[in-house]
């Protein structure tokens, strides 16, 4: 391609400008924004009542928050970040974003109804807010009934009916992902040419819009039993509730899915380039990403081992909750063994990518402790269920949503963020990360139930250290605010291709035109051709 | 990929070509594939209440039977019908837009809407019957039946309650398609639209099929 004669076309993000050319725009890049901004304010809103949660544990009264504004923090900080941040982090901005780049597609098949997904993501998000403002809700962000559909008093059909229409959004960036792969490919690429992150978002795809659709009627019924009297799950009437975590856990175990899979697609981009090397086994990390999709929807069953659940049902859902370790696994080996004779870099992109490693082999090695029905009567709902979680969705989700958003930054924005900064706030966030949630594994099996605003005294070294961890977290991601913020206003304008990476989302320019190429690219190479990827640069060539 | 993506071949775009698209082929494509898409969703939306259904029908089968035994099943069966001839014409509209027959379009699509309409006043009637004979769940239920028929009437009133709302739902897109097929908007080429709206609508009269025999004829009908 001559960059020389077609650099005047004005790039995405100035093309035009005003705030009515934003919210109506149609182009995937400016909603990937749009997305980014929204979701940002979401998670420090999420981290705002993990501040508080942390708070009132440092000491074992409950002396900082009554035990009902407890509960309704540890719901909305549940709610906030599951609903409106993890779901739509990497697959609404990273994936709407490079998705269509990476298959050569001027945008999405569907470009109103992604921006229609943008807009109803809002209108739930301010229907939850608005149960927020009213009193909040105390059911826990699973909304078990009969307490969610009969006792609670607090907003549960506001909350609940902004959480179903934002599982529309979802949907509809699901169902808009899986006809542009089908549909969208440029001339050349075939299905096994196609980068790992966007195999990784179509398993994902098909998560959201299989799984998506059972959890909104399941909270439309509770939405139904509060205000029609529609009692399905009500036990007055001889309703089942345990039916309720059934339909409940049928998608919100596969959303877990919906947090990670795409965290494994982005650490699949990095992991190539950072050891400079084809990525080891591409189609059994595509694969994998299918197996965890499918086997996912069969383990739903190990959240209810102590409901009541048949026993055989039960030893069925463990052993096929051990199955998913073995994709899970195919893909931690296939990126140990592309870093494996590689030529490391000592890139800020390294650092998520190791991070993400790390955290992610304790978060599922300690999900097969929680799978094995034994152990599980033990450690049901105690703190080591809440630190596996948070290993899996914040130390694997979150870190590979950094790493790519650190990535991709100077192609979205057009500007470099200071490496060195980039380097210390990942350590910053790793070293929080681990000090606040690995004391949680320990305090969990010595007995300290999750949910409750007070604990025995003996307990408190670990809560202290945990406050004190989170505290490091929060300052790491406010450093990675502050410094990407500041690189857009202030940054080095970034070149084409400042990691030397390969993919066709590199051969164009940063950040790109609205319709990304100015032709079509005719793929003719494999992905992650490294041999013939050019050198890293940071410097924007007299040309660009 | 077929080579209707080959860039060359769109010499001269037809109007109603979105430029991200290389050809009217690929755009059709990808809306058919996104309308088959969008009713897998909606397979799972309907499919957590055929779970409760089957639960429920498992755990009480004998209220199961007398619940629905309070169900009109010749308005149920009437309206079956009326679906089907409905579909009928739907079928034949798409072919109409597909051969650029606006008239034939007119007539079908005017026909599929009325019967629409009649099914959901047969449906107004029926839960109208339902209020007067205290079968709507809450406070007002009959608490002489049998212990699981008010679920069984909970279950009735969401699965017949959403389904009618995807028909009102079915009913506005066939009024935007008829003021499209006035003004001429479909031709050979252009006939997404029609040919996707066929698809919702066949695929909420295949979920009133499932939905009849299942409430309605359980019971010991006519005997």
């Amino acid at each position: 391609m001559k960059e020389a004669d077609v650099q005047q076309e004005p790039s995405y993000l100035g093309a035009p400008y005003g705030l009515a050319s934003w919210l109506l725009t149609k182009d995937h890049k400016r909603i990937a924004i749009l997305y980014l901004i929204s979701i940002t304010i979401f998670f420090a809103i999420g981290g705002s009542f993990a501040a508080m949660i942390r708070a009132e544990l440092v000491t074992p009264q409950g002396d900082f928050l009554t035990a009902d504004l407890y509960n309704k923090v540890f719901t909305l900080h549940g709610v906030v970040m599951i609903f409106f941040f993890l779901i739509p982090s990497i697959p609404a901005t990273l994936g709407n974003f490079f998705m269509p780049i990476m298959i050569g597609a001027k945008d999405l098949a569907f470009p109103r109804i992604n921006l229609l997904s943008w807009y109803i993501y809002v209108v739930g998000a301010t229907l939850t807010l608005a149960a927020v403002i009213m009193g909040g809700v105390d059911t826990g962000w699973t909304f078990y009934t009969p307490y969610s559909s009969v006792s609670s008093t607090t907003n549960v059909t506001t909350a609940a009916l902004g959480v179903f229409i934002t599982g529309f959004s979802s949907i509809l960036t699901g169902f808009n992902f899986i006809v542009t792969v089908h549909r969208m490919r440029a001339p050349g690429m075939t299905w096994f040419r196609m980068p790992l992150f966007v195999w990784a978002n179509y398993a994902t795809s098909l998560v959201m819009i299989l799984g998506t659709p059972v959890i909104a009627i399941t909270v439309l019924l509770i939405a139904a039993e509060r205000a029609l009297h529609l009692g399905i799950f009500d036990p007055r009437i001889g309703g089942d509730p345990v039916l309720f975590q059934h339909l409940f856990w049928f998608y919100s175990h596969p959303a877990v899915y919906i947090m990670i899979l795409p965290g494994m697609g982005v650490i699949s981009e990095l992991v190539a380039n950072v050891s400079r090397k084809q990525i080891f086994g591409y189609s059994f990390v595509a694969f994998s990403s299918l197996a965890i999709a499918i086997i996912g929807f069969l383990v739903w069953g190990h959240h209810m081992f102590v409901t009541g659940q048949s026993i055989y049902a039960g030893l069925v859902f463990s052993i096929i909750t051990m199955l998913v370790a073995v994709p899970s696994a195919v893909k931690t080996f296939n990126w140990t063994a592309t870093m494996y004779k590689g030529a490391v870099v000592w890139d800020s992109p390294l650092f998520w990518v190791l991070g993400f490693m790390g955290l992610f082999l304790i978060g599922g090695l300690t999900g097969l402790f929680l799978g094995a029905m034994g152990l599980d009567i033990h450690l049901h709902d105690t703190y080591f269920v809440v630190a596996h979680f948070h290993y899996i969705m914040v130390g694997g989700g979150v870190m590979a949503f950094l790493g790519g958003l650190h990535f991709y930054w100077p192609k979205m924005t057009g500007r470099m963020y200071s490496e060195p900064l980039a380097k210390v706030a990942s350590m910053l966030v790793f070293f929080g990360f681990n000090l606040t949630f690995f004391p949680q594994f320990i305090v969990g099996y010595m007995g300290m139930p999750r949910r409750y605003h007070s604990y025995p005294a003996e307990f408190q070294v670990f809560n202290v250290l945990s406050t004190a961890g989170a505290t490091v977290l929060g300052a790491g991601y406010l450093m990675i605010l502050l410094y990407l913020v500041y690189s857009v206003v202030k940054g080095p304008k970034a070149p084409m291709n400042p990691w030397g990476a390969t993919g066709l989302e590199w051969k164009i320019q940063s950040p790109p035109i609205t319709h990304n190429f100015h032709e079509t690219p005719v793929v003719t190479e494999e992905a992650y051709d490294y041999l013939h990827a050019p050198a890293p640069t940071r410097e924007v060539t007299h040309h660009e | 990929m077929s080579n209707s993506t080959n860039p060359v071949s769109a010499a001269k775009p037809h109007p109603k070509l979105q430029s991200h698209f290389f050809s009217m082929d690929q755009q059709l494509e990808a809306s058919t594939l996104g309308m088959w898409v969008f009713l897998v969703t909606e397979v799972m939306f309907f499919g957590g209440l055929f779970m409760a259904y089957i639960v429920y029908r498992n755990m009480y089968p004998h209220a199961w039977v007398e619940a629905s035994a309070e169900l009109n099943w010749k308005l149920g069966g009437l309206n079956t019908g009326v679906l089907i001839c409905s579909s009928i014409t739907m079928a034949l509209a798409v072919r109409a837009a597909m051969m650029g027959n606006r008239k034939q379009q007119l007539i079908n699509i005017a026909i599929t809407s009325i019967l629409g309409a009649t099914f959901l006043v047969v449906k107004f009637f029926e839960y109208k019957a339902k209020f007067e004979h205290h079968l709507v769940p809450g406070p007002h239920f009959d608490p002489s039946l049998e212990q699981g028929m008010q679920i069984f009437f909970s279950l009735y009133f969401v699965m017949t309650g959403i389904h009618a709302l995807h028909m009102v739902i079915g009913l506005g897109i066939m009024a935007y398609i008829f003021i499209q097929a006035w003004k001429g908007t479909y031709d050979a080429e252009y006939f997404a639209p029609v040919e996707v709206s066929g698809l919702y609508w066949h695929f909420v009269d295949i979920v009133w099929i499932f939905l009849f025999p299942l409430l309605y004829l359980l019971g010991a009908h006519g005997a």
